[in-house]
């Protein structure tokens, strides 16, 4: 039987992509599970009534240490904002390359709460900031000093106690440039240090609410149970800063992609499926229906993917549920088939992520693959001819190049950065001024571009000389020529175009760092929750690895 | 500090406001950044580059010969640079070029350093009285002391160098001979017992 890994044409849509669930390969799980054997410490804890100062974590390993330090900030409620125009934040935090002294705690109280606009050195790995969910946070200081703990209904409509709002690494503000930590094998695994942070923030969270509550009444005061502590994770707000990131790294985007294609591919080979195995796949959509409905959106556009995935669960639950004999050959990958004929692209996608959990083997060695040198790959190869550019084009680009970009709504918005913020945005062109500082982010566009001015040009021609008289499409050449070894590296629709869903671009990224309860708050960001579920750092040590399919109750 | 991260960040949007297209901005982010990380003053003369590009004019190359002779105005570093990375498989057979008048050329430096790589040959230029070696773009040996800007050179040649050997045979032998004195001299019985395959392979 000939099973083929899936046409990144379709697999690369935005609908598609936006559709896509975490798996055992989202990097918040699987850096669970390479941590799990790091020490972890509460190495200082010096805040006041208030929950202001500083806490300061750590993990450790054969004498290599990362530390967390976390200060906590007064800030008044009418200047806590989720926006990247926020000037203060409840808490800021910077991951350390080692252990800090007392000097260098002191210079980064000076630049970690101020964010964008503070300076970072080389020690520094990565920085963040959150803000309270100011309604739960206050709920549960006033149970828990009242000897009480908080109520879970409430605590399961946000899931989290705090929200960040951004997370930096890689060189910005004049953190650790990349190639200072990327060939430790311990962080090598993709976004090691940010999930590190994020993980480490969490348990930031509920230290400092136990403290504010046993310090407002000391006598009466306990501590958020444990049960209760794993339930919630961290909440994120998230904009369009995350989208030109996937067309800016396109080998990088490739391999996540990649791996995850690679892992189905591998799942639907298999020919004779174990019960204990297909035993965890349907238990797991199972445990997923009763999760989802803890889901919590205002968005009429996630309100009608969730009920359409439940809709389906439904369907794919009692279609197993026939399933008289489970023993019949290629089984997921009959699954597989049924599912692309009978479920939409929501529950499609949760199916491909679910059929992972019973194979760490198949899912262990991709991880390792998911990350990317993509200096690599920088390099046009000027030696190649007008032919085989051609021909990458129309393979790889088939469908993008049906799109008329002639026609107004296909070419309705343009990218930019924000003076203001330098930040990503996205724009009406023709009803706002700024198009002609447009980033180049209209891949399809500039494609379709490249192959009109190839279509007169001699097969012969090198690329060289092609580009010393056309160096405008030079940023598309070169992506052409990484597509062509890289076939998951491109979107393969429009950008700019009047049905563009900009959340789709962040789903896509979000889903691969393991976010869950995708909250639109509009078509340009939303809210979503990480590590909901996840064992605290003393618990790392042994945990039930499917701990994000459990719900708060 | 600023990292190079950031380095290569502002040098493509400089770039492109310049006016430059992404594709060649993207260019000059790397190479400033690889400049810096070379400790070669890569923002320094790209700021200046900057500074002037508006008022003076440059002259671009497309196509690169093995004598490239401005006319009134000097050779622009920039464009240089691209074409002579994007056509250095053809310009190694040439084996020598040069350039005369070339503005700012520490930024034609880095597309040449690259050009090395994607050839797979070291190459030698000679920037009026300044030297370097290029070294497949993974360093950059040079004479150059001085942190300042060059706004511009009178000469540059640049020679491919064949990939040989740097030293002698005797040289080789020298060293051959003492890391044989690492090795064990294997007796009769050691030639039987130590290594894996049997003495007799027929079956």
């Amino acid at each position: 039987m000939e099973i083929k890994l899936r046409d990144p044409k379709n697999v690369m849509k935005l609908s598609k992509l936006g559709s896509f669930h975490q798996s055992k390969l989202s990097f918040l799980r699987s850096f669970l599970r390479e941590f799990k054997d790091w020490n972890y410490k509460k190495d200082l804890f010096n805040l006041d009534e208030n929950g202001c100062g500083h806490v300061v974590y750590s993990f450790n390993k054969n004498n290599k240490v990362y530390s967390l330090i976390c200060f906590g900030n007064k800030i008044d409620d009418h200047e806590r904002s989720d926006r990247v125009i926020a000037t203060k934040w409840d808490a800021a935090f910077t991951l350390y390359d080692g252990i800090p002294s007392k000097k260098d705690i002191e210079r980064l109280a000076l630049d970690v709460p101020k964010q964008e606009v503070g300076r970072l050195t080389y020690k520094e790995l990565t920085l963040s900031r959150a803000n309270k969910s100011i309604r739960i946070f206050n709920h549960v200081v006033e149970a828990l000093s009242n000897g009480k703990q908080p109520d879970k209904e409430k605590l399961s409509k946000v899931g989290y106690l705090y929200r960040t709002t951004a997370v930096y690494g890689s060189g910005k503000f004049g953190l650790a440039d990349r190639f200072r930590v990327k060939n430790r094998k311990e962080i090598f695994g993709p976004f090691r240090l940010e999930m590190m942070l994020v993980y480490l923030v969490r348990q930031f969270t509920f230290d400092q609410v136990n403290y504010i509550a046993k310090q407002r009444n000391p006598k009466k005061a306990v501590k958020l149970d444990r049960s209760i502590c794993r339930s919630l994770g961290i909440g994120n707000s998230t904009g369009l800063g995350m989208a030109p990131f996937i067309v800016n790294h396109p080998t990088l985007l490739n391999n996540w992609v990649q791996a995850r294609e690679n892992a189905l591919l591998t799942i639907r080979k298999i020919k004779n499926v174990n019960k204990t195995d297909f035993d965890l796949f349907k238990s797991t959509l199972l445990k997923f229906l009763t999760n989802i409905t803890s889901w919590n959106t205002e968005s009429e556009f996630q309100k009608k993917k969730i009920n359409n995935l439940i809709s389906d669960l439904k369907k794919i639950i009692l279609h197993l549920d026939s399933k008289k004999n489970f023993k019949s050959n290629f089984l997921f990958n009959e699954i597989y088939l049924w599912s692309e004929n009978n479920l939409g692209d929501e529950c499609i996608e949760l199916i491909v992520s679910v059929m992972m959990e019973p194979y760490d083997e198949i899912v262990d060695p991709l991880i390792l693959q998911m990350s990317s040198d993509e200096e690599k790959y920088f390099d046009i190869p000027c030696n190649r001819t007008i032919e085989n550019l051609r021909n990458i084009l129309e393979n790889n680009y088939s469908e993008i190049l049906r799109i008329d970009f002639e026609r107004k709504e296909n070419n309705k918005n343009f990218w930019f950065i924000s003076k203001n913020k330098e930040e990503p945005r996205l724009s009406d062109r023709f009803l706002e001024s700024g198009s002609e500082l447009e980033q180049p982010l209209a891949i399809a566009r500039d494609i379709n571009k490249l192959y009109e001015k190839i279509s007169n040009q001699k097969n012969s021609m090198k690329i060289s000389k092609f580009l010393s008289e056309n160096n405008e499409l030079r940023h598309i050449i070169r992506r052409a020529f990484i597509v062509e070894k890289f076939p998951y590296s491109e979107i393969q629709d429009n950008t700019i175009g009047d049905k563009l869903m900009p959340i789709d671009m962040l789903r896509l990224k979000l889903s691969f760092f393991g976010a869950v309860k995708f909250d639109p708050r509009s078509d340009k960001w939303l809210r979503i929750t990480m590590f909901q579920g996840a064992p605290l750092p003393d618990e790392l040590k042994s945990f039930d690895d499917q701990w994000i399919y459990n719900t708060i109750n | 500090m600023k990292s190079f991260s950031e380095i290569e960040t502002i040098a493509k949007r400089a770039s492109r406001a310049l006016g430059y297209s992404w594709g060649i901005s993207e260019e000059v982010g790397k190479n400033i950044k690889l400049l810096e990380m070379f400790g070669i003053s890569g923002v320094k003369n790209f700021n200046a580059f900057c500074k002037e590009f508006k008022g003076r004019k440059f002259q671009n190359i497309t196509l690169i010969a093995k004598k490239n002779h401005s006319n009134n105005n000097h050779y622009c570093p920039i464009t240089t640079g691209v074409n002579f990375l994007d056509q250095v498989n053809i310009l190694d057979e040439l084996i020598d070029l040069e350039f005369q008048n070339i503005a700012f050329p520490l930024l034609f430096l880095p597309f040449v350093s690259r050009a090395s790589e994607v050839i797979g040959k070291k190459i030698f230029l000679k920037l009026d009285n300044t030297e370097f070696l290029l070294n497949f773009n993974q360093s950059i040996f040079t004479n150059l002391f001085n942190n300042n800007v060059i706004n511009s050179s009178k000469m540059i040649h640049i020679k491919f160098l064949n990939n040989k050997d740097s030293f002698g045979e005797s040289e080789w032998k020298n060293l051959l001979t003492l890391s044989h004195n690492t090795f064990v001299d294997e007796n009769e019985g050691l030639k039987k017992s130590a290594a894996g395959a049997g003495l007799t392979d027929n079956d």
